[in-house]
């Protein structure tokens, strides 16, 4: 007797509602046994986590603010992987994007510009992001190269080249030598929605992209294309779709998303360009598309759930005393579990009385 | 000549990480797998390996279980990406995530503790060679066993039939299933070296390179070593060279700026990842059609009954 | 099943908070750490200090930290996470946190925030930090005296003034006692990197130095001077585990008197914004015993001490020599004012290297 896997005959819709479900709460019990094996009590440890950081404003606001970048970053990444299309350097981006945004804010700094700077600093952080992810994009259209490694190689030269910035030609002059750029100006900085709380501008946007990758993927042509290139290829190269053309638009999109949140992230809640700006919003932006079942609306929900982790984790280490590296492997766990459920969606389990024996 | 002597010495000992996660992951690669958990693995390999050795007393134990705890990690990889067809990319990222978590935790108790490095071999007469004596007869066990590793899947990749068998899965993961090749099975096996491998590379840095544990001490080297695959273009000859280029930039940068040359250290540091991009490109394009990566890399496959 | 996981949470929960309330006298104490409590360096010895309170208010304080808080955005919610927890003296234990521990400052007037090196206050926020520089020059002399080489490696984290400061006053102390001494500096761009320390540290042996020291945070070069034979400054902490044949002398962080103080402070009411910048004589930090070296350098080293502790001594006395062979204007009498050292950015003349970012 033997357990295979094969693939169904159509997807099983009732597995794709119930397997998220089915994945949180196999996490829940694996996280509560970890809790219960750290000495914690299971209960109130999975309150803290989940209940506590939704029962006041600040938290709320504070998921926000985490899942915004995650989200945009999420939505471009989406496009990609639904176009086969594997961007990983997503980290780069949202760097070359805030490098560039900052740019402006920083050659501006102390003069009286006017109300364009920030706008300007937000398409600049677009267009970075997406020029240095056409990068290895085309060197996997031109040259075959893979995408997956040349965009993750690029993350740390994007990493270096900011360091190298905040450290020489751009360290703020007042700063002690420390390697952060100085404060920037007001004109320069992404508005806070409500007072008291850092919940900014960026959350809105998040918000509009995804309405509008909804739109894109549901209503136009081009979303047609994205989704047929990478879930049929061949019926895609009998209806003319150029695939080569979509892995650039789809890298571009992409790359212009996570640069635009890498300067909302610089110019809102940080403030000014320093090393190490991204806690690797990047990689756990990939986490996010995968556990949003890559649709924009999926991405949302799993974006702040996933922020909600995170301040659960926090407010963890301070009331329990559990260790943030908890929160990891719960993160780890849940992708897990959820990309576990999934493929029941596409393949079932039977059991067969025999195979064939290699020669 | 001393310095070039301690310079060489350096760089063999911050290349073997390196070479060891590189080496499984190649043979990993080649069956058709792409495991992006190389860092997790590496992680795990060096919190159990420590606290195993720290217990048992035993660098070997110690290696032994950082081998171990690469290889349970590359199963729960093997399970949901060979098991259950699941997504490489997205399982493997959720593997780095978790051994960053989960080591974390299991170190947690060893952090301060030390132990005695790994012994280097001493051979009266041989070590004692000027220039080369210490070089070739004076490293430590894990330097001559990742040298042999690479030999050893050199021979096993070209020289043997397994080998051939596995390198087709790699490429063509559809016609070797109709030659009746148990493609899941061999990429299983693939992907458990890989993982071994891993957890051996990790498991150098507190038994042998600095002889403690602290928290991500791997630092990046598993994403290093997946950048070393594809610069070595999958081939174990220049896997060696890629390695020791790899360490060699990161150890010549320290040595510059202790002689003064004024080099911007974030330059110097982003050169093999620069140089990996150029390689990868230059590589594709002198095979017509495409690159020189197995064919089947990262590409899902269940087995038609 | 899910209904009364909620359920039973929202009541502990309940329970928890109601336990609190009747503990209300309790002074709470919260800690940022940028590293894990076990770096056994700089976060450690803040952890440590933070035992000592616990041990000597007992049940009159309850402190709670916070460890591996990276220095960006993440560092301000941190801190507030704090605030909203009870607590209500904070120390915020690295310089990046400096904006993030303001801008909350800023919102909750009523907690004391303390920031550790940096320049930033507020009438709620104090800074406080040690004068390691005297430590350094101690280090400098015992090096000069202990080099046959007379070649002192040099373990930067990054080109700061503090960083960079104390690499002159080790040279001015080097200087003093052997006006040939030289410098070896590698910078590893990171507080906190063992792989990376111990090939700067392997780099530098190379080279030719046989003096070790260090302005990073782990034990790793200690661990490789030891296995070569030669000798080190350790940092923060205690590093003579890790050469016990090896270690000259360390400077250790040793805030508790600090955090007792201010501590004491808060309770009886007294607290107030103030910047602190002690010395050995505030015991602001300590001095590792002089170890692996004869008697007569051992002298030397604790007379120097005594003389920098009384202020006879002072590192770095007028006038100070710049690499361009130029005197710096003195603006604190017979020796650099403290603005002057805080922001110090070239190096004295004696070292030859290139200060990076200049």
């Amino acid at each position: 007797m033997q357990l295979v896997l094969e693939k169904r005959a159509e997807r099983s819709n009732t597995i794709a509602l119930i397997s998220p479900l089915i994945a949180i709460g196999m996490t829940i019990v694996t996280m509560s046994i970890l809790f219960a094996i750290l000495g914690k009590n299971p209960i109130a440890a999975l309150g803290v986590y989940f209940i506590d950081p939704l029962t006041d404003s600040y938290s709320l606001q504070e998921i926000a603010v985490k899942a915004t970048p995650l989200v945009m970053i999420a939505v471009g990444l989406s496009l990609c992987y639904l176009a086969n299309a594997w961007n990983i350097g997503a980290e780069g981006q949202f760097l070359i994007g805030a490098v560039a945004g900052s740019w402006i804010a920083v050659k501006t700094q102390g003069t009286d510009a006017g109300a364009w700077v920030l706008p300007a600093m937000l398409l600049m952080g677009a267009i970075a992001g997406a020029l240095y992810a056409m990068i290895p994009a085309i060197c996997k259209v031109k040259f075959g190269a893979s995408e997956i490694l040349t965009s993750l190689m690029l993350v740390y030269v994007a990493d270096l080249f900011l360091d190298y910035l905040v450290r020489g030609p751009w360290r703020d002059p007042h700063g002690f030598n420390f390697p952060t750029t100085a404060e920037f100006d007001p004109v320069a900085t992404v508005p806070v929605l409500i007072e008291g709380g850092r919940l900014h501008l960026g959350a809105i946007i998040a918000l509009l992209v995804v309405a509008a990758a909804t739109v894109l993927l549901g209503r136009t042509i081009k979303g047609f294309e994205i989704r047929v290139v990478g879930a049929a290829p061949r019926a895609a190269r009998f209806g003319g779709f150029n695939a080569n053309q979509l892995i650039l638009l789809t890298f571009a999109i992409s790359g212009a998303l996570a640069g635009l949140a890498g300067i909302i992230e610089v110019a809102g809640p940080v403030g000014h360009l320093q090393p190490g700006i991204s806690p690797g919003y990047g990689f756990t932006a990939i986490i996010v598309a995968f556990l949003g079942r890559l649709n924009p609306i999926g991405i949302l929900i799993a974006g702040l759930f996933l922020a909600l982790t995170f301040i659960g984790g926090e407010q963890a280490q301070i009331a329990m005393k559990i260790p943030l590296d908890v929160t990891k492997v719960f993160q780890g766990i849940l992708l897990f579990y959820v990309l576990a459920c999934d493929s029941l969606i596409l393949y079932r389990f039977r059991l067969i009385s025999s195979t064939r024996q290699v020669a | 000549m001393e310095l070039v002597e301690a310079i060489i010495l350096s760089v063999l000992a911050a290349s073997t990480p390196l070479l060891i996660a590189a080496t499984g992951e190649l043979v990993t690669e080649r069956s058709g797998v792409l495991n992006l958990g190389v860092e997790g693995m590496m992680i795990m390999g060096a919190a159990c390996g420590f606290g195993a050795a720290w217990l048992s007393g035993s660098i070997i134990v110690g290696a032994i279980c950082g081998m171990i705890a690469g290889t349970l990690m590359s199963l729960i990889f093997a399970l949901m990406t060979l098991g259950l067809a699941v997504n490489q990319v997205a399982t493997g990222l959720a593997l780095t995530i978790l051994g960053i978590g989960l080591s974390g935790l299991i170190g947690a108790g060893f952090v301060g503790e030390r132990i005695a490095p790994a012994p280097h071999l001493y051979i009266p007469g041989l070590t004692g060679i000027p220039l080369v004596g210490r070089i070739v007869f004076g490293e430590d066990a894990f330097v001559y066993l990742s040298l042999a590793l690479v030999v050893a899947v050199w021979w096993f990749l070209y020289r043997t039939r397994a080998g051939l068998i596995l390198r087709a899965c790699g490429d063509n993961h559809v016609s070797a299933h109709a030659l009746g090749y148990p493609v899941l099975r061999i990429r299983l096996y693939a992907v458990m070296f890989g993982g071994a491998c891993a957890g051996l590379a990790g498991a150098y840095l507190p038994l042998a390179y600095t002889p403690f544990f602290i928290p991500g001490m791997t630092a990046g080297r598993g994403w290093i070593a997946l950048a070393l695959t594809v610069f070595a273009s999958w081939l174990p000859g220049r896997l060696v060279i890629g390695a020791y280029l790899f360490g060699a930039v990161t150890i010549l940068q320290l040595h510059a700026q202790a002689l003064g040359l004024g080099v911007p250290s974030q330059f110097m540091s982003s050169l093999p990842y620069l140089a990996t991009v150029i390689v990868l490109v230059l590589l594709s394009r002198t095979r017509s059609g495409g690159s020189t990566a197995p064919a089947a890399l990262g590409t899902v496959f269940v087995p038609d009954r | 099943m899910r209904k009364t996981i909620l359920a039973a949470a929202a009541a502990l929960l309940l329970a928890g908070v109601s336990g609190d309330a009747s503990a209300a006298d309790k002074l709470k104490v919260g800690f940022i750490y940028l590293g894990p409590v076990g770096d056994l360096g700089w976060t450690y010895q803040h952890e440590l200090a933070r035992q000592a309170l616990v041990k000597e208010f007992g049940d009159k304080v309850e402190t709670t930290f916070l460890e591996n808080v990276p220095e960006g955005p993440d560092a301000e919610r941190a801190i507030e996470q704090l605030v909203r927890a009870g607590n209500k003296l904070i120390f915020t234990t690295s310089f990046g946190y400096m904006d993030p521990t303001l801008k909350v400052a800023k919102k909750y007037p009523n907690v004391h925030f303390e920031h550790c090196s940096g320049y930033k206050r507020d009438k709620n926020m104090s800074t406080y930090s040690a004068r390691w520089y005297q430590g350094r020059y101690i280090q400098g002399q015992i090096a000069a005296k202990m080099s046959k080489a007379g070649v002192l490696g040099y373990i930067g984290s990054f080109p700061i003034p503090e960083v960079v400061s104390g690499i002159n006053a080790t040279m001015l102390g080097a200087l003093s006692v052997n006006p040939n001494m030289k410098v070896k500096i590698i910078w590893v761009n990171s507080w906190f990197d063992p792989g990376k320390e111990a090939d700067a540290a392997k780099a530098l042996l190379d080279q030719g130095a046989d003096i070790i020291t260090q302005h990073t945070d782990s034990p790793a070069p200690m661990q490789i001077v030891s296995e070569r034979g030669k000798f080190a400054f350790g940092q923060d902490s205690e590093m003579i585990k890790f050469g016990p044949k090896a270690q000259l002398t360390s400077i250790l962080d040793t805030w508790a008197p600090y955090y007792i103080a201010r501590v004491k402070a808060e309770m009886d009411g007294t607290w107030k914004e103030s910047d602190v910048w002690g010395g050995l004589d505030t015991k602001m930090f300590e001095m590792a015993p002089y170890t692996n070296m004869p008697d007569d350098v051992k002298k030397m080293a604790e007379d120097t001490q005594a003389a920098l502790t009384s202020g006879k001594l002072q590192p770095f006395k007028c006038p100070v020599v710049g690499q361009d062979g130029k005197d710096v204007e003195c603006k604190g009498g017979d020796h650099l004012a403290d603005e002057q050292v805080l922001s110090m950015n070239y190096y004295i003349k004696g070292i030859d290297d290139k200060l990076p970012g200049k």
